[in-house]
């Protein structure tokens, strides 16, 4: 068994792990030896408060960044400092803080864009329009449909994602990286800016998620509320370290993070 | 009857400057930087239209000719010139596009030399009437290759993969690549197309006056960058729309005799008005800044 084989069957059923990642930017240690496991099909919290580095570990972990040292392994492949775009076609898709949809595209657009890495189709085929072009295309539309069925969103599929309402925008991020096809979904703040409704329709719409595509969820969020009531395992983050993990329920109750979140 | 013969040479000549434009604005939406040496590209689009024509002589051929190789050009330019200054400040890359420019301009100069080289082959010769109204034959071919060129890549752009992929690199790049788009690939491709119509403009000018020199692209590469401006840089209906109407009134102020002399003062000031009353352009919007 050479080395590769053994660290992929050391961790088989992990879909992730993280091995002592950190990122330096100048003096700051943005993040410093954080250490995750996540198993198949499990919904993972990330939380901290505001700076702790929760956004900067998603960006590590899409290839955005590349870490100072430390390694990344998805599926038991090392995918540390590989390119984004490479990185999300292995199966890692994300949504993000802040709604990043294609605003000028229209909702399905929007989903088909996500399934831009699953279907053939080259350059000369579209310029010519070509018999092949039409086929690639249909399924496309097909296959983007389908999915905004899924997410109930089929009825809007002609507007332009700007003119969603801001739940269903989400729900649109979350359609259009499902769209991907990742091993591993990654939400950054889902409930962000959401009222108790939508955030009651997000949780629905995350353990749909899990049922529906058996996915394994990384979650970054501030709402308790949310993160008590679906993620089973919980890593706390405070200045870039691990401040705490474990189940949920004994994280939130640790002092130390109780303090870290609500001071002395 | 003027009137209307304006509006006709106006459309064709705005043609040229949209297919032009077209280029800029592609490359500006989705690299977000200004290719200073687009003009320059159509220029060398047209030294490899001549060599073609010496060699086989026939005008189709040459525009084929002209289109590869400015495809190649504009390619390789990106590949080489912008693509190691990526994520660099927007000023190193603009001087870099302008160095570019002069650099293709020398080329030119020391291969070709300066005397000016005829195309005749090009031209088409002939006209027709409606009424009174004498309409060129190259005036009528500019005018259909513009609309087929832009209903062409319109319908590339809304009804494609790589179209949509555009759109989505251009509205928000970092948010492309991690849903699993090469916009490296999708970069090229702009560029690929951007050179493609550069050569098709060059044809369209060196149809309707032949002396092809290696100044060729300067002047209707800022015209056309003044219209993609007018239009609102990064919005491809906005190069249509820009194009066209500097070409129109353009061709209104060639017409009048007082003002005929200081043509070009009147098309840029356009830009001016413009610019002080809708400074994204006429179809431009406004982009706010993401935190």
């Amino acid at each position: 068994m050479n080395e590769q084989e053994k660290i992929v069957s050391d961790n088989k059923d992990l879909v992730l792990k993280t091995e002592h990642l950190c990122i330096q930017f100048g003096g700051l240690r943005a993040v410093d030896d954080v250490n995750l496991e996540i198993r198949e099909g499990e919904l993972y919290g990330l939380i901290g408060p505001n700076g702790a580095g929760k956004t900067t570990v998603f960006n590590l972990l899409t290839g955005v960044y590349k870490p100072t040292s430390g390694k990344i392994l998805l599926n038991g492949q090392d995918i540390t400092g590989k390119a984004p775009a490479e990185i999300n076609r292995l199966g890692i898709a994300r949504t993000f803080q802040n709604i990043r949809l294609f605003n000028n595209l229209t909702v399905i657009e929007n989903v088909m864009v996500g399934l831009s890495n699953q279907i053939p189709c080259n350059m000369l085929q579209s310029i010519f329009r070509l018999p092949r072009h039409k086929a690639s295309e249909k399924e496309y539309y097909e296959r983007a449909l389908e999915l905004l069925k899924v997410f109930q969103l089929d009825e809007y599929k002609d507007y332009l994602a700007a003119n969603l309402p801001y739940g269903k925008q989400r729900k649109l991020e979350i359609a259009r990286a499902m769209a991907t096809n990742p091993t591993l979904l990654l939400l950054d703040e889902p409930a962000a800016g959401m009222n108790p409704n939508e955030t009651q329709e997000l949780m629905d719409d995350i353990t749909f998620v899990r049922r529906e595509f058996g996915m394994t969820i990384l979650l970054i969020e501030h709402d308790m509320r949310l993160v008590g009531g679906i993620c089973e395992n919980l890593t706390v983050l405070n200045f870039g370290t691990e401040l705490a993990k474990g189940d949920t329920a004994t994280v939130l109750s640790n002092p130390t993070v109780v303090k870290a979140y609500l001071g002395d | 009857m003027n009137f209307i013969a304006a509006i006709i040479n106006g459309l064709s000549s705005g043609g040229t400057y949209a297919i032009i434009a077209l280029g800029y604005t592609m490359v500006y939406g989705i690299a977000k930087m200004l290719n200073f040496a687009h003009g320059d590209i159509i220029m060398m689009g047209g030294y490899a239209m001549y060599i073609a024509l010496s060699l086989a002589g026939h005008p189709i051929l040459a525009l084929v000719a002209g289109i590869v190789f400015c495809v190649l050009l504009g390619v390789a330019i990106e590949r080489y010139a912008y693509k190691p200054l990526r994520g660099a400040a927007p000023l190193a890359v603009l001087i870099t596009a302008i160095g570019m420019s002069y650099l293709l301009q020398s080329l030119a100069q020391i291969i070709f030399g300066s005397a000016p080289k005829m195309l005749v082959k090009l031209q088409v010769p002939g006209f027709f009437m409606i009424g009174s109204l004498r309409v060129d034959y190259s005036t009528l071919i500019t005018l259909i290759v513009t609309v087929v060129v832009m209903t062409a890549l319109t319908v590339f752009i809304k009804k494609s993969k790589p179209g949509r992929a555009m759109v989505a690199v251009s509205e928000d790049r970092d948010a492309a690549l991690l849903m699993g788009i090469n916009t490296n690939a999708i970069i090229a491709i702009t560029f690929a197309i951007g050179s493609a119509l550069a050569a098709v403009a060059g044809y369209l000018m060196l149809m309707k006056a032949p002396s092809l020199s290696n100044t060729l692209g300067a002047m209707p590469g800022i015209k056309a960058f003044t219209a993609a401006v007018i239009g609102g840089i990064g919005s491809i209906p906005g190069a249509m729309v820009g194009g066209i109407l500097l070409g129109v009134v353009e061709s209104f102020s060639y017409s009048i005799p007082a003002l005929a002399p200081f043509t070009e003062a009147v098309e840029f000031s356009i830009l001016i008005v413009v610019l002080l009353v809708k400074p994204s352009g006429i179809l431009g919007k406004m982009r706010r800044e993401k935190v």
